[in-house]
């Protein structure tokens, strides 16, 4: 069965392709099969494979299948590389995928683009499944541009309308940013090791580089980039809240659950290169430090219900960047794991919310939903509280509690990483029941339009459930020590060195976490369903710092100044294109001479006999008068 | 009979061909000129002659047999060109010939 | 002496058929001016190509020009046209440029040595043993030309008929 793992990218590739040569003229239902099936399929194959693959127990299973090209020193082949990092992967994107291809059938069911749509769909999950299981880093820079190049169709979905389009160019021009630098990373890791394949560089990396080596460094550094810009962390997050222009089942898939999460994948691969650069690592973790908690306080203010989901999304990743930072390895992977669960859930939830009322968008419009959309109000709870690590019950207390231990604990974790990692918690816990509470207490303000059906409710519950239960297959020391997950992936990813003498505060930091959590809850009840007047007070007391927030730190602002601007102005004085002044002039002198030459053809014989006759004397006299 | 300088023969070509190249330079009437190529035509013949006199060799009356064929030639074909223009344009007028650009 | 008196001959009555406004006269004069020629000829040992400057220029050349000229019917008012045309200063860019080449001319006969012509004869039978011998290729060349020329003559000579149908007219060749 794990000879067939190459069906698991093919299958979706294939649906694409059959979505895009036939166009529009499949029914809806058709289509539907072809989309949402494909995925389904590659969904069981998983577990097959993944059946398989424990069973056999074996490190990695290494499946090639064609020579991609060859060109000197690099070979290139197509080959799949599956090992318990790309499994956790896969795994999450066949199935949360295929949930979401579930969900889109009623979501998109009225839209014109509905096959269109699917094949946008097919081709991301297939892209990304490309992306996790590339043997070498160009098969991975071709899944990583692939789902870019998805994300950007995805996002301008509704083309006719002009922000999305430039929300759509937005988000690819700024993950282009860093897809340069992690392509200049990959240059400079061929010219060092003379090949792109990963399991090659992570052997020889050891070999080669001490602790610290400046080239280790400089290739953290830029692969870094290439990270940032994928997973919308400082400096390259604006894009993100932006990106919620695209259908809420694109919010899910891609800017939440998988491709957003692909620079946690390339660093968490390359960790050897990160081990051997300290620097770079420490830079991965103030990244998501700053990151998460500049994101979370910019969810505190939104009121668009997907854009308090963007920055929230932003600031989760922010967490697992953190994790890495500080070695955390396989907390960040559990994190993400869970993250997709919930914050799939949640994107789809509020998507249902959305489609419910009209594309009302804005949270203060909603309200008093709880009664009138039960199923979509508990799944969405649910969500919620795993976001916002409710202690002891939800999956998301779990993998945050991990970071947060491993922050204070680990041999590489610091105050500030902790006290930035708890400070987010509270925050998060804040703006996740601001939602909550916003949107289905207090009094109803729009009219429901739409009750979900089965194709909705059904992969929110099973979504919910794994938010419920998915933190159980990992629990830390004190609370039954239960470390499947880890155990999973310790071949591969090494466990954390823990500062001497610390286990002990461990009950502590847990007990402050879930104070924590449950504090920013109590703080949120009294301020959007106690005394609702007061939040108003707050806000309008910090009007300037609130609006600051709400522009997401005039980031946009600033990189319109520094950047686009001057951009815009040198396109401006470039306009004609300066070196291209020359060969139009080129042009223009011959036309010249030729609008000249053009008179002297006026078919009057006797100005040709003319011309003849100057000729022949100019040619006499300077053969007479000019001796050689 | 004195013998003569080779100047004055090239002279009295050269004087011709002047004479028919302005000629041609000054009429429209299409058949003004070609009589006058057809002096300046004579007026090369006359030179290759005083050249072949010089050498006392056969060469130039070849050439000048040889500018005769080709003046005869354009003579004929010029003058059916001319036939053809004036029943096309009902005139001789070489400037009314110019609408082909040519 | 009877070769100046020849030159001054074929000079102006060059002259003449350059200022001629009718076109006859202008041919006359040709025809005297090629005589004059023929008689230059005859005097620099070319008596065959004197006898045939007489023969094809002053004789065939000529008379299919005037046959031309008839078949034109040429009226007065040709004449008249002639003369329009024929304004002073038509000579002027003309003139000054023809000047320039004669007085470029002169200057390199002047500079060039001195020889002097000798009346050696060449006659007919050394020509032509040149042109059957050395020059075959030219003699072939000249053949072909004249076809051409024949042929060029007959197409472009043509006159196109026109043709009554009941229905259509057209023009055909």
């Amino acid at each position: 069965m794990i000879k067939l793992l190459w069906l698991i990218p093919t299958l979706p590739f294939l649906g694409a392709l059959i979505l895009i040569l036939t166009g529009s003229r499949l029914s809806w239902r058709i289509a539907a099969c072809i989309g949402a099936g494909s995925i389904g399929l590659a969904a069981i194959l998983t577990i097959l494979v993944g059946y398989d693959f424990l069973a056999s127990g074996k490190e990695a299973y290494l499946h090639v299948a064609w020579n991609w090209f060859q060109a000197g020193d690099l070979s290139t082949t197509f080959s799949f590389y599956l090992d318990s990092l790309s499994m956790v992967f896969i795994f999450v994107i066949t199935f949360v995928g295929f949930l979401i291809h579930i969900y889109s059938i009623e979501f998109m069911q009225e839209d014109e683009g509905f096959s269109r749509f699917f094949a946008y769909l097919n081709l991301f999950v297939c892209s990304m499944l490309i992306l996790v299981l590339a043997d070498n880093l160009v098969l991975l820079y071709l899944g990583w541009e692939g789902v870019g190049l998805c994300s950007y169709l995805l996002i301008g979905f509704w083309y006719t309308e002009e922000k999305n389009g430039y929300a759509a160019r937005k988000a690819f021009i700024i993950t282009r940013v860093g897809d340069t630098a992690m392509a200049v990373g990959l240059f400079l890791l061929f010219t060092v090791f003379h090949t792109l394949n990963i399991q090659d560089i992570l052997t020889q990396a050891p070999l080669l580089w001490t602790t610290g080596a400046s080239m280790a460094v400089v290739i953290g550094f830029l692969l870094l980039g290439g990270a940032v810009g994928k997973s919308a962390q400082l400096p390259l997050q604006t894009w993100l809240p932006d990106a919620m222009a695209g259908p809420s089942p694109v919010s899910a898939l891609i800017h939440a659950a998988t491709m957003v999460t692909a620079g946690v994948y390339l660093i968490t691969r390359m960790h050897i290169v990160y081990e051997l650069a300290p620097l770079a690592q420490l830079w991965v973790g103030i990244i998501g430090a700053i990151t998460l908690l500049i994101a979370g306080f910019s969810a505190l203010t939104q009121f668009d219900l997907k854009r308090v989901l963007a920055y929230s999304t932003i600031s989760q990743i922010g967490y697992m960047f953190l994790a890495m930072g500080v070695g955390a390895w396989s907390a960040a992977i559990f994190h993400f794991m869970i993250h997709a669960f919930f914050k799939a859930l949640l994107f789809l939830a509020a998507g249902a919310i959305i489609m419910a009322l009209h594309h009302e968008h804005d949270m203060f419009r909603m309200g008093g939903l709880k009664n009138k959309l039960p199923v979509i109000y508990w799944t969405f709870l649910i969500g919620a509280a795993s976001l916002a690590a409710l202690p002891f019950v939800t999956a998301g207390f779990y993998s945050k509690d991990q970071i947060l231990w491993l922050a204070w604990a680990g041999e590489k974790g610091n105050l500030w990483f902790f006290l930035a990692a708890l400070t987010g918690a509270v925050v998060t816990a804040v703006y996740t029941f601001r939602m909550v509470f916003i949107t289905f207490f207090g009094e109803a303000k729009t009219k429901i339009s739409h009750v979900p059906g089965m194709r909705i409710t059904v992969p929110l519950m099973v979504l919910a459930a794994l938010s419920f239960a998915g933190g159980f297959i990992e629990l830390p020391h004190t609370l039954g020590h239960f470390t499947l997950f880890s155990d999973y992936l310790s071949p591969l990813l090494p466990a954390v060195t823990l500062k001497e003498g610390i286990e002990t505060t461990e009950w502590t930091i847990q007990l402050v976490t879930a104070v924590l959590a449950l504090g920013g809850l109590y703080l949120t009840y009294i301020l959007y369903v106690k005394q609702p007047q007061l939040s108003n007070e707050i806000k309008s007391s910090t009007f300037e710092l609130h609006q600051f927030w709400f522009r997401g730190w005039d980031f946009d602002a600033l990189y319109n100044f520094v950047f686009v601007r001057p951009f815009v102005f040198l396109s401006r004085i470039n306009k004609n294109d300066v070196i291209d002044q020359f060969y139009t002039g080129l042009v223009q002198i011959t036309e010249y001479f030729n609008s000249a030459f053009v008179k002297t053809q006026n078919g009057v014989l006797r100005w040709y006999v003319m011309s003849i006759v100057v000729g022949a004397i100019l040619i006499l006299t300077i053969s007479l008068f000019v001796q050689p | 009979m004195n013998a003569l300088p080779i100047d004055m023969g090239l002279l009295l070509a050269g004087v011709l061909f002047t004479l028919g190249l302005i000629s041609v330079l000054i009429r429209r009437n299409i058949i003004f000129m070609l009589i006058s190529v057809e002096i300046m035509l004579n007026a090369a013949g006359l030179a290759f002659i005083v050249a072949g006199s010089r050498w006392a060799q056969a060469d130039g009356q070849v050439m000048f047999i040889f500018i005769l064929t080709m003046a005869a030639a354009e003579v004929s074909v010029g003058l059916a060109l001319i036939l053809q223009i004036y029943h096309q344009l009902k005139t001789l007028d070489s400037d009314a010939a110019d609408k082909m650009n040519g | 002496m009877a070769f100046y008196i020849a030159s001054i001959i074929a000079i102006l009555a060059t002259v003449m058929v350059i200022t001629r406004y009718n076109m006859i006269h202008a041919l006359l004069y040709l025809v005297v001016s090629f005589l004059a020629v023929a008689v230059i000829f005859f005097m620099l040992g070319a008596p065959f190509v004197a006898a045939l400057e007489v023969i094809i220029y002053a004789g065939a050349i000529v008379v299919l020009i005037i046959f031309v000229i008839m078949m034109l019917n040429m009226k007065e008012e040709s004449v008249e046209q002639e003369r329009k045309w024929f304004s002073k200063n038509i000579w002027i860019g003309p003139g000054i440029l023809a000047l320039v080449l004669l007085g470029e001319l002169v200057y390199i006969l002047v500079t060039s040595e001195r020889v002097l012509l000798n009346n050696a004869v060449v006659d007919s039978k050394a020509v032509g043993m040149s042109l059957y011998g050395p020059y075959i290729i030219g003699v072939e060349l000249c053949g072909l030309l004249l076809m051409a020329g024949i042929v060029g003559a007959y197409h472009l000579g043509r006159q196109r008929r026109k043709v009554i149908h009941r229905f259509l007219e057209k023009t055909e060749e």
